[in-house]
């Protein structure tokens, strides 16, 4: 470290090209972070917090309903500690594009997914209310929706009784997602399962539920617990699909397309170009100041500190640029989740990439200083001052 | 006044990459073809541009002894435009396989408000009020031409991967959907026979999913479907499997209900009096669109995020590689700085010195570019994939690099290449000749 201030000397020996390495630097990590953001939105499946969850689905389609009479016979199983039900509602507020992530839940469902914090007294508020209805943070505030406010959600799928596809509900309460929660936890909407049943101009709608959420006691059953409740239903006209939340979850993001693939497949163009730009640059710094290190090894540096001090500039310079790169994202990613109006989720530039982005800074940094500086390690003395 | 003068020049300079980059977007490919022989004309017969063509041969002689350096430019400029050109064929290709689903000549009739056929109902009477409407072709036996249709949604594995879960559609047709969808061949085996547990597949589907080659047998909704037949219709239909609507619907025990109702109209024209009569009548409440706005709308959001985030992620990697390109092309005048400096001593103006800069770096952009676009042309063109679609179910598709794709890409590469060649092409010609030639 005592040699820090040569080694920003060196750094800074031409300005301009320096200022350039800086920027392309800095732009290759931008988009890093943006990517890594974007890749988190789509990969919701890591979140620790539902280990103790399955999911129950019909076997043939995620578009058809199971019987309510499973919840017993479900609930009989040992090692399910609770279990709850839910309904998709394809909710749009106001206009099309403003689609609301809406769920018609069973009572207990803010148990099972005890993610969902809710205050006492709004949990007390939602079950008075028939027409009660709690939202996700980031959705309220998307919408400038307050508790107290009654709003209108319009279904895709589901009239009312009375023919109509409006139906009014009474927001009486704003929940929080805990830390740790899957991404887009706090985006949700969700409303009695009985106003739904009650109200709905499908009157199936009361003997069948959309999908099943248990609560294990330990994830241990898991698989266990999985087998046994597709058993209920084996050889009948709705067997079931039980699989954990993770698997659930994932199975859907693989739906989307390969995002991760694309993702992956640009970060590679983008660093591949990044250290060939850095590479240059160090080797060119080096070719530069030949003469200079033949001085310094004379005046009695050894070959290794010469070593050192060119692997720790080049870090040093990708270390720069990366931290002002993922800086930057920090700061762009919500802009760009704000402006795609809600349907890019994404998650604001976390711990987690910086942790990535911080070592890929250390590695590339040492990878493309290596040869350089093993030149001047190298470097004879003589030749060099002589400019041979 | 000498910080002024430098001042306003970085604002002449900076107008005139914005002016550039204003009209090179505007330009057409003939536009810049033009360019380019005028340019060649100039090079050949004025003096200046004799001038300018030796220079620039020099300086693309010592190429070469430049490698390491001036390939941060090429593939710099490959990598931005292989992002972009990628990216945009996705959101092209998806946009284009919806696009071709739809046409002006016929109509798709859903329940109001539900934007996919998932979620739409009909019932029997309501679609057949639909079908008798004005405005709908009769068949030769005086009937209606039109398609009571339903999707529902099954699970089945991805080819070479039997725990993934998709969500395939399945489409009940009618008889008259042969009529309606005149572009759907049968490429393999038969068409399926009305009553029976029979289906066909689209091309599509066959190929991304398991399990659904001619003769197999698959189980939707509990039962053994058999498929008997694959299609092809080069559209987001053939992401789908076909079957009998009652069929389907007694499978999935829907009643006599559908989803929508596909009819052939009397000419595109018929298409406002056809939708005037169906809401007029207070009989329905349903939604009256061509099958080619439904289809096109379906593609809308995707196709614009895929759009913007190409985008996005191109400009962003454009700007470190306009940077990649300044560096290389200031230590490349660096290198040369006494050789330039003997030419302007010996009565070379500025201007070869420009342009045979800027010439040298925008042919390397050029290399980077074809390349670029090349490669993802090579790995991408017609590369088959799939997402999850209006209906909740996949849409296979396939990715289109184009002409005017690659156009765009090169244009975008010649458009780096004349940013970070500007300033150092600047910089050569006003270095003061001596103290250029005392350097090094």
């Amino acid at each position: 470290m005592k040699y820090f201030h040569l080694i920003w000397a060196a750094l800074f020996r031409r300005k301009a090209r320096t200022f350039f390495t800086l920027i392309s630097i800095l732009a290759a990590f931008l988009l890093f972070g943006m990517l890594d953001a974007t890749r988190k939105a789509f990969d919701s499946g890591d979140s620790v917090i539902g280990v103790d969850r399955l999911i129950t689905t019909s076997r043939y389609s995620i578009i058809t309903s199971l019987p309510v009479s499973l919840e017993t016979q479900m609930k009989a199983i040992p090692g399910v500690k609770d279990v709850g039900y839910s309904n998709w509602f394809g909710g749009i507020y106001q206009d099309p594009k403003n689609f609301v992530l809406s769920f018609a839940v069973s009572d207990n469902y803010f148990d099972i997914y005890h993610e969902i914090q809710l205050s006492p007294e709004q949990r007390k508020a939602y079950e008075t209310t028939r027409t009660g209805a709690i939202v996700g943070e980031a959705l309220a505030k998307r919408f400038g929706w307050k508790v107290g406010d009654k709003i209108p959600l319009q279904s895709t799928i589901f009239p009312q009784r009375n023919g109509d596809k409006t139906w009014p509900f009474d927001i009486v309460g704003i929940y929080t997602a805990a830390p740790g929660a899957a991404n887009g936890t706090d985006q949700q909407f969700f409303f009695h399962h009985k106003y739904f049943e009650d109200a709905n101009a499908f009157q199936s709608i009361g003997t069948t539920v959309g999908w099943y959420a248990l609560r294990l006691n330990s994830a241990n059953d898991a698989d266990r617990v999985a087998k046994a409740v597709d058993a209920l239903s084996a050889n009948s006209d709705h067997e079931t699909k039980t699989q954990t939340e993770q698997a659930f979850n994932a199975s859907f993001a693989k739906q989307i397309g390969d995002i991760g693939l694309i993702v992956s497949a640009i970060m590679g163009a983008v660093f591949f170009t990044l250290i060939l730009l850095t590479g240059n640059t160090m080797a060119q710094a080096v070719r530069e100041r030949t003469s200079e290190l033949a001085v310094l090894k004379t005046i009695g540096f050894s070959s290794h500190s010469v070593l050192y001090m060119v692997l720790a500039e080049s870090v040093l310079l990708l270390v720069i640029g990366g931290v002002l790169g993922l800086l930057l994202a920090g700061a762009f990613v919500p802009i760009v989740a704000k402006g795609s109006g809600g349907m890019l989720n994404l998650p604001p530039v976390g711990s987690q990439t910086w942790i990535l982005g911080l070592v890929l800074m250390l590695v590339i940094g040492a990878i493309v200083g290596a040869l350089p500086a093993i030149r001047a390690m190298r470097l004879n003395i003589v030749d060099a001052l002589a400019g041979r | 006044m000498k910080t002024f003068k430098k001042f306003l020049g970085g604002l002449l300079l900076l107008a005139i990459i914005v002016l550039f980059l204003v009209v090179w977007t505007a330009m057409p490919w003939q536009g810049v073809v033009v360019l380019a022989v005028l340019l060649a004309v100039w090079m050949a017969t004025t003096r200046r541009g004799r001038q300018t063509w030796q220079v620039t041969r020099v300086g693309l002689s010592t190429v070469t002894q430049r490698l390491g350096s001036s390939s941060v430019v090429v593939v710099g400029i490959a990598g931005v435009v292989g992002v972009l050109v990628a990216m945009l064929a996705m959101s092209e290709g998806f946009a284009e396989t919806l696009r071709a689903s739809g046409n002006d000549h016929t109509a798709i009739v859903l329940r109001g408000g539900s934007q996919a056929e998932l979620n739409s109902v009909l019932d029997r009477d309501s679609a057949n009020v639909v079908m008798q409407a004005p405005g709908v072709k009769k068949g030769p036996e005086g009937r209606p031409i039109a398609s009571g249709e339903l999707v529902v949604v099954a699970n089945l594995p991805r080819k070479g991967d039997p725990n993934s879960d998709s969500n395939v559609p399945i489409r009940g047709v009618s008889d008259d959907v042969w009529a309606l969808r005149d572009n759907v061949k049968i490429i393999a085996g038969r068409k399926f026979t009305p009553g029976l547990r029979e289906l066909i597949v689209g091309k599509g589907a066959e190929g991304q999913f398991a399990g659904l080659e001619v003769g197999k047998s698959i189980r939707l909704a509990g039962q053994a479907w058999t498929v008997v037949g694959e299609f092809e219709s080069h559209d987001a239909l053939e992401s789908e499997l076909w079957g009998d609507t009652k069929s389907v619907a007694s499978a999935y025990r829907r009643g006599s209900s559908v989803a929508s109702v596909t009819v052939l109209l009397d000419s595109p024209q018929a298409f406002d009096q056809f939708k005037a009569s169906l809401a007029a009548d207070p009989r329905l409440k349903v939604d009256v669109s061509t099958t080619q706005a439904y289809f096109s709308k379906q593609s809308e959001a995707l196709t614009k995020t895929l759009r913007i985030v190409g985008i996005t992620v191109g400009i962003i990697m454009a700007i470190g590689a306009v940077f990649g390109a300044l560096n290389t092309m200031f230590a490349a005048i660096q290198a040369r700085a006494r050789e330039i400096a003997t030419l302007r001593a010996i009565g070379f103006r500025g201007v070869p010195v420009v342009v045979s800069v800027l010439l040298e770096t925008m042919l390397l952009a050029l290399l980077g570019g074809v390349i670029g676009a090349g490669l993802v042309w090579i790995i991408f063109h017609h590369y088959t994939a799939s997402t999850l679609g209006a209906n909740f179910s996949q849409v296979v598709f396939q990715l289109q690099v184009g002409p005017a794709l690659l156009w765009t890409g090169l244009k975008w590469a010649l458009a780096i290449g004349f940013i970070g060649g500007l300033f150092p092409a600047l910089r050569a010609a006003r270095v003061p000749v001596t103290t250029a030639l005392r350097e090094l």
